[in-house]
């Protein structure tokens, strides 16, 4: 069986501007990339079946027919696509309403022990003066409110 | 007994739409989410019995026959992984009930957790049970979906900004999952796991390398295996501790069982041996380093899972009888292990108001119950000696050994150092959380159990000391994994003999292939 090129170019197409997409910053923009990559990874399972007329028996000869199985995984891939795309969707939104942005943010632990180790003040010493150089407030995540302290170092930083 | 196979995955399910329905009712929901997990793991427990006796159990879901419908199988390897998971399931549930989270506590308001819990657990076991690549696709889906949803209860700003990060990455390996999907159809048309034992045998070896890169790809990011490991660490701490305690034993281990089944049905003979053997070097070496560094106990455990994956593909990459069967006794063990560790660690937020290792001290005296909670898994998490984390490494190290090659010493070594470090940091979390005097910002034994009954805590009144102000419901799941593991060690002999079994019917292939296909693959 040899593919069909037309496909195959639209697949990489699609790929490349779905990854391009899934590289920004915001999350609208990811979904986007995510939905045109599941568009282009669909498109190719339907490459990887024979095409031909309706695999429906009485109206087609069977040497006729297209391979009814990637139609049906592609199928069950959509129906899943909708759903991550109604997840993303929601979780853009509630983080619109909480930040006022939707954009993907660093992991802000992880920047904090790497200020310490530039400070050479390894985990080590925790238990003698750590965050004296930053405060209550912008100690690690904990406490009655996680979610604030954080968000409150990652903006500092 | 085949009619036994696939009630791991509909019971679940059905229980999901029973709890749906039971909105608003916390108690109904309860009871039904606990009596269909405790029948799973009954279930699972007969499934392993059979299957170690009768060979591997098969059914062609709704009757179609076998490479036009979909199987379930149900192997050694897949009955093992499915015991253990329904077993550790089961205790994170009474955990998470005894959290008070099913009834309204402020931050996880959500009924919804029962249903979207049991929808977890079906799409575990369905990875576990598929014997097409296909329904392994949806079985991950079913799981990623519902942890999406768990990593995101009650929608809290931090909990946002790190599911953001986990779903973005969990959907790229999914895409990449489904592509590779795509190839292997396109080139062998078929997706059924037995009929592409032969199947793939025929194809040009470039293109099978291809095939192999691509799943391997897909499920190292589910596995966080480590250059593709960098979103677990971010994401997991964030939830609810009983979420990231059934996070962090069952979701890699399913991706290290979907590389376990690959490499040794479809892709036998070790051609990516070389390229697992350096990442599990890597793995285990750059994760212990990470957890050395961290300044939190859930970042750190978060750390040393990913460090003791590592291990898992150590064994899978020997490729022997022997490093495989050391790689499943592991996983067993680490699931049950780093389950346990992780509800510990809600335990101490609970009681000392925080994870973070510079505002906890003094627990051991406050609490000297959660210090055996935390104490034993964690020697046993370390490899020390009799404990079942000593025997399994003892295995693989063995394995290496027996193996000889260069790189296979290599990893001997970094197996031993990552054990090291591991007790190092381990070690760490015990001086300064447990043994340190108390910090002047700690809730003293009165304020706690205050505070715990102002939050409304199943029984805070019951026995006078500091042991007390910790739900008996939250200390009696955590006990159990704690006894669980302990049994490990005490049964070893038998599960080692049992895992060997599995990694054999592994390696030789045809009981597989057979109890698909009884009369020879199509």
């Amino acid at each position: 069986m040899s593919a069909n090129l037309t496909y195959v170019i639209v697949v990489g197409v699609l790929v490349a501007a779905g990854v391009t997409l899934l590289l920004e910053r915001s999350l609208t923009r990811v979904l986007m990339g995510v939905i045109l990559l599941g568009n282009g990874a669909n498109l190719l399972l339907l490459t990887g079946g024979r095409a031909g007329g309706a695999p429906i028996v009485g109206t087609t000869d069977p040497e006729q027919m297209s391979d009814p199985l990637p139609q049906a995984m592609i199928l069950t891939a959509i129906v899943i696509t909708l759903g991550m795309t109604a997840f993303l969707l929601a979780l853009a939104y509630r983080s619109w309403h909480l930040n006022g942005h939707d954009e993907v943010q660093d992991d802000v632990e992880d920047r904090r022990i790497m200020d310490l180790a530039i400070r050479d003040e390894g985990p080590g010493t925790a238990d003698i003066e750590v965050g004296t150089g930053d405060g209550d407030d912008d100690g690690p995540a904990g406490g009655a409110r996680p979610g604030v302290d954080v968000v409150e170092a990652g903006r500092a930083g | 007994m085949t009619y036994l196979v696939p009630l791991p995955v509909v019971m679940p399910l059905l229980g999901a739409a029973l709890t749906l329905l039971l909105l608003g009712r916390p108690h109904a929901q309860r009871w039904v989410s606990l009596t269909v997990l405790a029948a799973t793991v009954a279930v699972s427990a007969a499934l392993l019995v059979q299957s170690s006796l009768h060979g591997p159990l098969v059914v062609e879901v709704g009757g179609w026959v076998a490479p036009l419908g979909i199987v379930l199988v149900a192997d050694q390897l897949a009955a093992l992984m499915l015991v253990v998971s329904a077993a550790v399931t089961l205790c994170v549930l009474v955990y998470s009930i005894g959290q008070g989270m099913a009834d309204g506590h402020e931050e996880t308001p959500l009924s919804v957790y029962h249903p979207t819990y049991l929808v977890l657990t079906a799409g575990v076991c369905n990875a576990f049970l598929s014997g097409d690549l296909f329904n392994l696709y949806v079985g991950f889906e079913i799981l990623l979906v519902a942890s999406y949803v768990l990593l995101t209860l009650g929608s809290t700003e931090n909990r946002i900004r790190a599911g953001t990060t986990y779903v973005v990455v969990s959907l790229l390996s999914s895409v990449i999952f489904l592509i590779a999907i795509g190839l292997v159809y396109a080139s062998t048309g078929t997706l059924n796991l037995a009929q592409l034992v032969d199947r793939l045998d025929t194809l040009p070896d470039d293109l099978r390398l291809l095939l192999q890169g691509m799943l391997l790809l897909a499920f190292g990011i589910k596995a966080a295996v480590f250059p593709l490991s960098a979103w677990l660490p971010d994401s997991y701490p964030t939830a609810p501790a009983p979420v990231t305690a059934v996070f962090a034993g069952l979701l890699t281990k399913v991706g290290v069982y979907a590389i376990i089944r690959t490499e040794t049905l479809l892709f036998p003979g070790g051609r990516t041996a070389t390229l697992l053997l350096v990442t599990a070097v890597l793995t285990m070496v750059v994760g212990i380093l990470g957890a050395v560094a961290q300044s939190d106990i859930k970042r750190l455990l978060s750390f040393t899972l990913i460090s003791h994956i590592g291990y898992m593909l150590f064994g899978v990459g020997l490729t022997s009888s022997l490093g495989l069967s050391a790689a499943i006794f592991y996983v067993v063990h680490h699931i049950t292990i780093q389950t346990t560790l992780f509800l510990a660690a809600g335990l101490v937020e609970r009681r000392g108001g925080s994870t973070a290792l510079d505002r906890l001290g003094g627990l051991a005296r406050l609490s000297p119950v959660l210090a055996v909670l935390f104490f034993v898994p964690a020697l046993n998490l370390a490899g020390i000696p009799p404990f079942s984390g000593f025997l399994g490494k003892l295995g693989l190290i063995q394995a290496g050994v027996d193996d000889g090659g260069v790189l296979a010493w290599i990893l001997v070594a970094g197996g031993l150092v990552t054990s090291l470090l591991t007790l190092y940091a381990i070690a760490r979390v015990w001086n300064l959380a447990f043994w340190r005097t108390p910090h002047v910002d700690m809730p003293a034994a009165d304020d706690a159990e205050q505070a715990a009954r102002t939050e409304g805590a199943v029984e805070p009144d019951r026995g006078g000391q500091s042991g007390a102000v910790l739900p008996k419901l939250m200390i009696a799941p955590t006990l159990a994994l704690v006894v669980l593991g302990l049994a490990l060690t005490v049964v070893a002999g038998p599960l080692f003999d049992l895992s060997t079994d599995a990694a054999d019917d592994l390696l030789r292939r045809t009981p597989y292939v057979d109890a698909v296909f009884p009369g020879g693959a199509p």
